[in-house]
């Protein structure tokens, strides 16, 4: 072999790092980008900043208080009209509509006016197409509206607002939600992490434990559920749990329960916690799984030839040398409870909603991506925490999937 | 590498699918009941008049396909039925095409479209199609006794106890409340406009609360009623009528306070197949179209001159006068759905709903 035959380290790596390009560009493309568009929507909305203009730099020396001048109304009048030609005056009525209720009409019907009726001044122009152009607090909340960065998104996703002097003042009760609603969802996500546990750690440890021919029979029964569709598996439990459903008959025909005494055990959290724990049990089952099958049947053998009785052998012995299994499954259910939303939308009623239901409801029915973002922001920035924690905790590098 | 080329070429082909290529266009309407209903009385017979072929799908309402669609400029729907409400939203906002001066034919009597269509039927973006309305209806075997016969026995728990089905929205559910609670139908919106009113007519809703089931398609409330997961349910009526008359379930439904609303058709902005979508609209917004639809599932056409040409339904010859929304028996208590009302609050009252609910 002669020397000009040995690449140099630094090529083979470079050539290594070429193969990983692919899937770069894939997770660039497919997960950053859009990633980061939409986190940016959360603070960054240009579209009143550019659509008035003018209107909100004259507005920058209005003092907020008395009814701004006719320079104010003259420019507003003639932005509103362009706006309304390039079919804009409806999103920006919805995006100062989110700053004070009602103002979608008052902005629709202004531009209206500005552009097909005119009356000798700009002011009676808008005030004649919509009474509320006479108030201040219809230009405060355009001057609002109007900022370029906010984080009016953010106040709003942790139940806070501003009010009339700028400062920070929690929400009134009736319109408290978020941060209730990320509270139950991190309690349904820990309950249903823990039940997932509960259930799955024997399962794992009787697949493990048991002959090969016998395991991957087991082992089957655990994946079937996992290649069925999510939503076949869901409402597989509606049937099983409504009021009229099986398992309500069966308990009526057996005289456990009475006709008209049903029990309620679905569109409510009990629901909500069924449904999950059986979606998400398979991603606990199996990185134990894989742990407990690497764990040699003679170290607990070799415990209870020391003198340690079953349950030291098992607290002492097993239990340590699962927690790598334990804690990749418990981190991945938990993670995917806490965004979970379709099992909730279907069988979770009104008590068993989570938090994502909001960002898609925000994302589907109010159109406000703007609050939808930073819902998800605020989720994203738990998840890492937790993450954070764990790592301190457990050490992420001993992690174990499967 | 031409190979490549030629495949990705395929690939992307492929992934356009049907409803891309030139002839064909893309329909989107509710699913279920309704679906079938326009299948049967605008898509196929179009088909067989025009050679052009439609892709259909389905959807729940709102617009963020619609918006998603227009704003990366990648728009695959043509046609799409939208509630009023959104097609107002939505034409407002620049997502819908503007509908053309001159496009809606003359009715079957000859007069013209303007005079025809019943005024708020139709927007500047969106052709009405039907009047559709949410009402109240029961399973009568959860009620052998005394049967509800108004508005306000939805909220009687004690005298008709039972589950109740309600949509998973404010929309008709507030109205619903203060109409119970004795408000007349002229003034609901006005009441709602007040702190009190919201006030009470969240109340209204909490006394039962506890025993609402939400529902979120149009299609789950005849599902929930025939599974007797629910006594009573507010619902679209034509959903109810074809269970009635398909399926044979007893349903009642309860024609007081029944809350009416247009259904519209709009064309998605910026569509490559505009014209084809504007002969569609011309051709479904036909009175005969219209009347063919109304022989299909019980909602009322938009149009004057359509109405004396419904009969009976199609499929089983139930006579369809009695069971549109608009009939004279039917008009005892009617709301119609304040479209503008709703645009200016639903998403305070949204954010409000959804922390009454989460509670």
């Amino acid at each position: 072999m002669t020397t000009g035959n040995v690449r140099s380290p630094t090529r083979v790596r470079l050539r290594a790092a070429g193969l990983t390009l692919p899937l770069v560009a894939f997770v660039g493309f497919s997960f950053l980008f859009p990633l980061g568009t939409m986190l940016s929507r959360s603070v960054y909305d240009p579209l009143v900043a550019d659509t008035l203009p003018d209107t909100l730099a004259l507005l920058e020396e209005w003092d907020g208080e008395a009814l701004p001048g006719e320079p104010v109304f003259a420019a507003a009048a003639r932005e509103l009209g362009t706006a309304l030609e390039g079919r804009l005056a409806g999103r920006l009525g919805g995006r100062v509509n989110r700053v004070a209720s009602g103002m979608r009409t008052v902005i629709v019907r202004g531009a209206r006016a500005a552009a097909e009726a005119p009356a000798a001044t700009a002011r009676e122009t808008l005030v004649a197409g919509d009474p509320a152009w006479g108030e201040p607090a219809t230009w405060r909340a355009i001057r609002t509206a109007g900022e370029r960065f906010t984080v009016r998104h953010y106040l709003r996703a942790l139940d806070l607002d501003r009010d009339a002097a700028g400062s920070i003042i929690r929400q009134p009760e009736e319109l408290r939600i978020y941060v209730p609603l990320l509270l139950r969802t991190l309690m349904v996500s820990g309950a249903v992490t823990l039940l997932c546990l509960l259930l799955g750690y024997p399962i794992a440890h009787l697949i493990a434990n048991s002959p090969p021919s016998r395991a991957r029979w087991l082992i089957l029964l655990v994946l079937v559920p996992f290649w069925t569709s999510l939503l076949v598996r869901t409402t597989a439990w509606i049937v099983l749990l409504q009021t009229h459903g099986v398992l309500n008959s069966l308990l009526v025909a057996l005289g456990i329960v009475a006709d008209d005494g049903r029990i309620a055990m679905i569109y409510n959290m009990t629901g909500t916690l069924v449904a999950m724990t059986h979606v998400l049990l398979p991603f606990m089952v199996l990185p134990l799984y894989s742990v407990m099958r690497t764990i040699p049947p003679h170290f607990m053998r070799a415990a209870s030839s020391l003198g340690a009785n079953r349950r030291q052998s098992f607290f002492r012995v097993y239990w340590p040398l699962t927690l790598p299994g334990t804690a990749a499954g418990s981190l991945l259910v938990f993670i995917l409870a806490i965004g979970y939303y379709i099992t909730p939308a279907l069988v979770g009623g009104s008590s068993g909603q989570l938090f994502s239901n909001m960002i898609a409801f925000h994302m589907q029915t109010s159109l406000n991506w703007g609050l939808a973002a930073a819902l998800g922001g605020i989720l994203f920035v738990v998840v890492g925490a937790l993450y954070v924690v764990y790592d301190r905790l457990v050490g992420a590098t001993s992690l174990k999937l499967g | 590498m031409t190979r490549a080329v030629s495949f990705a070429a395929l690939a992307l082909g492929a992934a356009c699918g049907p409803g891309d290529g030139p002839g064909s266009l893309t329909v989107v309407s509710w699913g279920g009941a309704y679906a079938r209903a326009v299948t049967r009385a605008h898509y196929e017979p179009f088909e067989a008049a025009t050679g052009l072929t439609l892709a259909r799908e389905d959807y729940n309402g709102g617009l963020a396909e619609i918006r998603t669609q227009v704003d990366t400029g990648n728009v695959h729907w043509d046609l799409v039925d939208l509630e009023m409400f959104d097609a107002t939203r939505g034409c407002d906002e620049g997502l819908l095409e503007l509908i053309p001066d001159g496009l809606l034919g003359p009715g079957a009597d000859g007069s013209p479209a303007a005079e025809d269509f019943w005024p708020e039927a139709n927007g500047d973006c969106g052709v009405g199609n039907v009047f559709y309305s949410t009402v109240v209806a029961y399973h009568p075997d959860r009620f052998p006794g005394e049967k509800p016969a108004v508005l306000g026995d939805f909220f009687d728990l004690e005298r008709f106890p039972g589950r109740r089905g309600m949509r998973r929205s404010p929309l008709v559910n507030l109205e619903f409340a203060l109409m119970a609670d004795g408000v007349a139908t002229d003034e609901v919106y006005a009441v709602l406009d007040t702190a009190a009113g919201m006030e009470r007519a969240f109340g209204k809703l909490e006394t039962i609360r506890d025993q609402v089931v939400w529902w979120e398609a149009g299609a789950q409330p005849p599902q929930m009623l025939a599974d007797a997961e629910v006594a009573m349910s507010t619902a679209y009526n034509g959903r109810i009528f074809n269970a009635q008359v398909l399926e044979n379930q007893p349903f009642v439904i309860v024609w007081d306070g029944q809350v009416l609303d247009i259904g519209q058709t709009g064309i998605v902005a910026g569509t490559p197949r505009l014209k084809e979508a504007l002969e569609f609209l011309r051709f479904s917004s036909s009175a005969e179209a219209m009347a063919r639809l109304s022989g299909e599932i019980a909602y009322s056409p938009t149009r004057r001159s359509a109405l004396p040409l419904v009969t009976t339904h199609r499929e089983t010859g139930v006579p369809m006068l009695p069971h549109l929304p608009t009939s004279p028996q039917n008009l005892g208590r009617v709301l119609t759905s304040d479209t503008l009302w709703w645009s200016d609050h639903l998403d305070e009252v949204n954010e409000r709903f959804s922390a009454w609910l989460a509670r």
